[in-house]
């Protein structure tokens, strides 16, 4: 479908509304640090905030693990993933009992992944079971930016899944992402303009020789590689030239196999504007003419420095902050762009580089990003270790899933479901970006959300998830010192300082319950660990639940 | 204006406000339809002030007995307050309070404090957590509740809170805590019904639309961005910066008094016209072990200080409630977790306790002592506490029913079913205000006698029951309840006997505590070989 049809009827777009909330009251102090190797200090701060930006929360346990690395060692393995992919989405949905029921030949618990059937209800029923299986996945995720990456470039690429309604499809360009998300992004493309969402989505497989359509060769373009840049100045002719390159895909709907039909594609030459060199990609015929013209069209694109700076954009917009000032395209956007070129767009030099560099870890960049959902939702799953349902329990799991999955959308995430093609309006909607996230809709909704999982948490089949402070204070240091027990919390939680006036406040009235001595929290808590009846339990629990909850509650908490 | 009265001039200016669906224009507001779309909630525009004294206030050194001031001198004589210091009661010359505590003594004089001795509950919770969880929730002592006694009241009056609130009925929070976060007194059945103002501070900043600074930085500045969207989403932030601009002046408060700065807030919002019923103060420092009072001179020290700032801070509160004139909608009660052992230890402060005195104060409330001076033993033992003569939960549940006007079965679905055919009528608050309340206690008269006494194994209780629930528990020096040796429907008045049976106790002293409606008595009786 067209984008732009989207814009003018406003189906299923979502309004962004301004906000009233002002926050210009603070002039941010602006940072000249570059990419040069980061040599200070890498202590649990560094790997607090390197892990918050590149995975799903900080979790105790991973801090630990990777502040027994150098920074350099940290940041490889981060990028270097090791784990086996995940096993597929399985149907946990309940099939139609209907007669002629469709989707019979998979059994409850069995993958639906590889099976082809075009009934509506059904395809609808496994995108909303590939939506739980992916909020799975994130809070699975191994010791990598694997599962961020995935976010982002799903993000990118803009498909919205209930639009496309073939959850196979969906799935598959899951995979497709999963395949090259830490790989090379020139192949990432190439993948994905012949991927069956995509040219379902922006109707790639309408597009022939003589009806062409423009709207893939437009996105490709304007979302996809070159942006909106002041640099980009491809042309409308450009866009009908790479619509031309892009005729004769198709979708095969018995086998969801993607196919070249050499009779739908345009055999002419395609001519290019200035800006593309005047490049001209010769009109070819037969069975490979696609492949061939599709190749080419990805090196004339490639080209062009311009993509690597719009990608080196979007990920400086995930990674550090959305606001890019002249300081940092110079120091920063501008040499990193230059190793994505220079590696061939090879993904992994540009985030080393990234990650390693001082502008990455300078003060001033730490604390400034507001928390996605999946950053709420996902991170504080992961930071609070909840007990999750065993895998081979896969209704329990999808369920559990599902409720995580429904609170990120209700607070304005919709897994691989964007307002439209342009993806999340919190990477380019200027000038609000991050700050999209909160309203005064959504911000009650993370409360909410941080609320419910402290106060009773949510049971289905029996098995409760929710947030255990108890268990989680065991794994800090010292849990009997009200004083330390609060320090590390914040320290793992936040990524700003309180006073020590806030933090008395919340030791004497949460964790004393008004009492003056911390003694009283520490025999408490002594009492608890050595003799764990319930009773004792709800004496410890009932203070350090009021405390977390609280945390979470404050401003701080949705900054990462 | 009464809540009835707010919903009818509405109704009157053809409110678009709908409940549940149904024009509230289209219906007279007596209308049963009406009634029931409000979901039962009472029609009161009473208020209670909930006064938390934290840490285990010292409740023999502020409301003293002077009727048995030698037992008192020598259970604690380092700490002991002299008895000419001792603040006398207009009337009522048993007992008196701590000298520090003059703006009390007005108010009982003008009869709106009430003094109820020895509230407490069976076996007594010695560490400060779990006993506030009691007190909070009103459970039993062994028992694990986990929503507290007003969240259940209030969950009651306001079915489904926060879904649908503010509406046109609740319009307001429909509890406040001062403090940052709502305690377990309010807990509901899935939420807390009490909004937070964190502090006084942060009070003013949202009447005052002030912020804390931020750094200067682009952390700072998505600080500053979130905490405005936050501010914004205070759904009651606006009716409570409205309530408090209403009022600009209050009567004086006293300085340096953190109790005193909660209560002008609570009456402030009370005068602007929140429609709010439970506001929750707090105020600590009273887990007095040591140095309790000064050595040179047991009138000034730590305790002194605390129950001077108490006493001033409800007395300007009451002051400052008769110069907004609202005094007849408001209630106050203090309580502590716990009170603290008859005898003091050797470092001049006190151990902790069980059962302590309550004050109940306000221009509705019934003035006078409840209840007798605790039982002291001529030679009190480290581990002698003053034994419980009221349930606090019969002072929650009558300030449920007499202040707030909820039928009695109503008060009583909200208790521990063990306890609810044991809650007290006490007389607390004045005849008229919701209907006539059962007379009060004569003094004078014995209810409970027993023979032989001292005894060895057996003795028998004679008790006197103007008939209906009657119930008689042993309970032992420590507080603990030994067993409830009675309790019984009687249809008449009736004197009856029943034997107390202490072969298998040891020896010592045990408490025969007597209920029958609002009476309660406690004969002490020894255990001898």
């Amino acid at each position: 479908m067209h984008r732009r049809d989207f814009l003018t009827v406003g189906k299923a777009r979502k309004k962004i509304v301004a906000q009233a909330a002002t926050s210009d009251s603070v002039s941010p102090a602006r940072t000249l640090s570059g990419i040069n190797p980061y040599t200070g200090t890498w202590g649990t701060n560094e790997v607090i905030h390197l892990l918050k930006r590149t995975m799903f929360g900080a979790k105790k346990a991973d801090v630990d693990y990777f502040g027994n690395l150098t920074m350099n060692q940290a940041v490889d393995e981060l990028l270097n993933p090791t784990a086996s992919n995940p096993a597929p989405p399985v149907k946990e949905y309940t099939t139609s009992t209907q007669p002629g029921t469709p989707d019979a030949n998979i059994a409850q618990g069995s993958t639906w992944v590889n099976d082809i059937n075009n009934d509506g209800t059904v395809q609808s029923q496994r995108t909303s079971s590939y939506k739980k299986w992916w909020t799975g996945t994130m809070i699975n995720q191994d010791r990598s930016i694997k599962e961020k990456m995935i976010f982002l470039w799903t993000d990118h690429f803009g498909n919205q899944a209930n639009e496309v309604g073939v959850g196979n499809w969906t799935y598959k360009q899951h995979t497709t992402i999963r395949q090259n998300c830490l790989g090379n992004f020139k192949q990432l493309v190439r993948d994905i303009t012949i991927d069956l969402s995509m040219l379902r989505y922006l109707n790639g497989y309408l597009n022939t020789a003589a009806a062409p359509d423009e709207n893939y060769g437009r996105e490709l373009q304007e979302l996809f590689t070159m942006g909106k840049g002041p640099d980009s100045k491809y042309t409308e002719q450009d866009v009908k030239e790479a619509a031309k390159v892009l005729t004769g895909w198709q979708i095969n709907g018995n086998t969801y196999q993607t196919v070249f039909t050499s009779s739908r594609h345009s055999p002419v030459n395609k001519t290019f504007s200035a800006f593309y060199n005047n490049t001209v990609i010769t009109g070819r015929t037969g069975a490979t003419a696609g492949d061939l013209e599709l190749n080419d069209l990805m090196n004339m694109l490639f080209a062009q420095p311009e993509v690597a700076k719009f990608i080196v954009r979007k990920f400086y917009r995930w990674f550090i902050y959305y606001d890019i000032d002249a300081a940092t395209e110079v120091n920063v956007i501008t040499p990193l762009a230059d190793i994505f070129r220079t590696n061939n767009y090879n993904i992994l030099p540009v985030l080393s580089a990234l990650f390693k560099s001082e502008h990455f870890y300078d003060v001033l960049n730490q604390s400034c990003i507001i928390k996605t959902p999946a950053d709420v939702v996902i991170g504080s799953i992961r930071e609070y270790a909840v007990a999750m349902p065993l895998a081979s329990d896969w209704n329990t799991s999808y369920g559990h899933w599902n409720t995580l999955y429904l609170y990120m959308l209700i607070m304005g995430l919709d897994l691989h479901d964007p307002p439209n093609v342009a993806g999340m309006p919190a990477y380019y909607q200027e000038p609000l970006f991050h700050e999209i996230w909160i309203t005064t809709d959504s911000l009650p909704k993370r409360n909410q959300f941080t609320d419910v999982m402290t106060n009773s948490g949510f049971s289905r089949n029996g098995f409760r998830m929710q947030f255990d402070f108890v268990a989680y204070a065991k794994t800090l240091s010292n849990p009997g010192n009200p004083n330390d027990l609060i320090d590390e919390a914040l320290k793992y939680l936040y990524r700003m300082t309180l006073s020590p006036q806030v933090k008395q406040q919340m030791k004497t009235q949460m964790l004393l319950s008004g009492q003056q001595y911390d003694y009283y929290w520490t025999n408490a808590w002594s009492a608890y660990i050595a003799s764990p009846t319930t009773a004792n339990f709800n004496i410890v629990n009932i203070r350090i639940r009021d405390l977390f909850r609280y945390l979470m509650n404050l401003s701080e908490y949705q900054l990462s | 204006m009464k809540r009835r009265e707010f919903l009818g001039k509405s109704a009157a200016v053809a409110l678009p406000a709908l409940i549940s669906g149904y024009a509230v224009k289209a219906l007279h507001q007596n209308s049963p339809l009406v009634q029931a779309l409000m979901g039962g909630s009472t029609d009161t525009d009473h208020v209670l002030v909930i006064i938390q004294l934290s840490g285990g206030n010292d409740g023999l050194n502020m409301v003293i007995p002077i009727s048995t001031y030698s037992l008192y001198n020598a259970a604690r004589t380092n700490i002991a307050i002299p008895e000419n210091r001792i603040l006398p009661l207009n009337g009522y010359a048993n007992t008196g309070l701590h000298p520090s505590m003059t703006g009390l003594q007005t108010m009982y004089n003008e009869a709106k404090l009430k003094v109820i001795q020895g509230v407490g509950y069976p076996q007594p919770n010695f560490s400060h957590f779990r006993a506030t969880d009691i007190w909070m929730t009103a459970s039993n002592s062994n028992q694990e509740v986990y929503t507290g006694w007003a969240g259940r009241y209030l969950n009651y009056e306001y079915p489904n809170f926060p879904t649908g609130y503010p509406n046109a009925n609740a319009p307001d929070p429909v509890a406040i805590q001062i403090g940052s976060t709502a305690t377990l007194t309010t807990q509901g059945p899935s939420v807390n019904m009490a909004m937070s103002i964190t502090s006084a501070t942060s009070f003013y900043q949202l009447i005052n639309g002030t912020n804390d600074p931020v750094p200067a930085t682009k952390a700072g500045k998505e600080l500053s961005y979130v905490r405005n969207v936050a501010k914004q989403t205070q759904q009651y932030g606006s009716t409570i910066t409205a309530a408090a601009a209403r009022v600009t002046t209050q009567n004086p408060y006293p300085s340096n008094n953190s109790l005193a700065d909660q209560l002008k807030i609570v009456a402030r919002l009370i005068k602007g016209g929140l429609k709010t019923r439970v506001y929750m103060v707090s105020f600590g420092g009273f887990d007095t072990h040591s140095l309790q009072t000064t050595v040179a001179d047991t009138t000034v020290g730590g305790h002194a200080t605390l129950l001077g700032k108490v006493s001033d801070a409800i007395k300007a509160f009451q002051d400052d409630l008769i110069f907004l004139q609202i005094e007849e909608r408001v209630v106050g009660l203090t309580y502590s977790e716990f009170g603290r052992r008859v005898k003091s230890n050797s470092s001049v402060g006190t151990d902790h306790g069980a059962a302590a005195p309550m004050f109940v104060f306000g221009k509705a409330v019934e003035g006078g002592v409840l209840g007798d001076n605790p039982i002291i033993q001529p030679v009190a033992t480290v581990n002698d506490n003053v034994p419980m003569q009221y349930d606090f939960r019969s002072i929650y549940s009558t300030l449920l029913e007499k202040w707030f006007c909820l039928p009695k079965t109503t008060v009583q679905g909200l208790f521990p079913p063990t306890v609810n055919n044991q809650l007290q009528d006490l007389p607390l608050i004045k005849g008229n205000t919701c209907k006539t309340p059962a007379p009060p206690s004569t003094s004078g008269v014995n209810y409970i006698t027993n023979s032989p006494n001292p005894f060895t194994d057996k003795t028998e209780i004679k008790f006197s029951t103007a008939g209906g629930h009657t119930l008689i528990q042993i309970i032992d020096t420590a507080g603990r309840l030994i067993i409830n040796l009675l309790e019984k429907e009687y249809l008449t008045a009736t004197n009856d006997t029943i034997t107390f049976d202490a072969s298998h106790l040891p020896t010592g002293i045990y408490y025969a505590r007597f209920q029958n409606g609002t009476t309660q008595q406690v004969r002490p009786m020894l255990k001898v070989r």
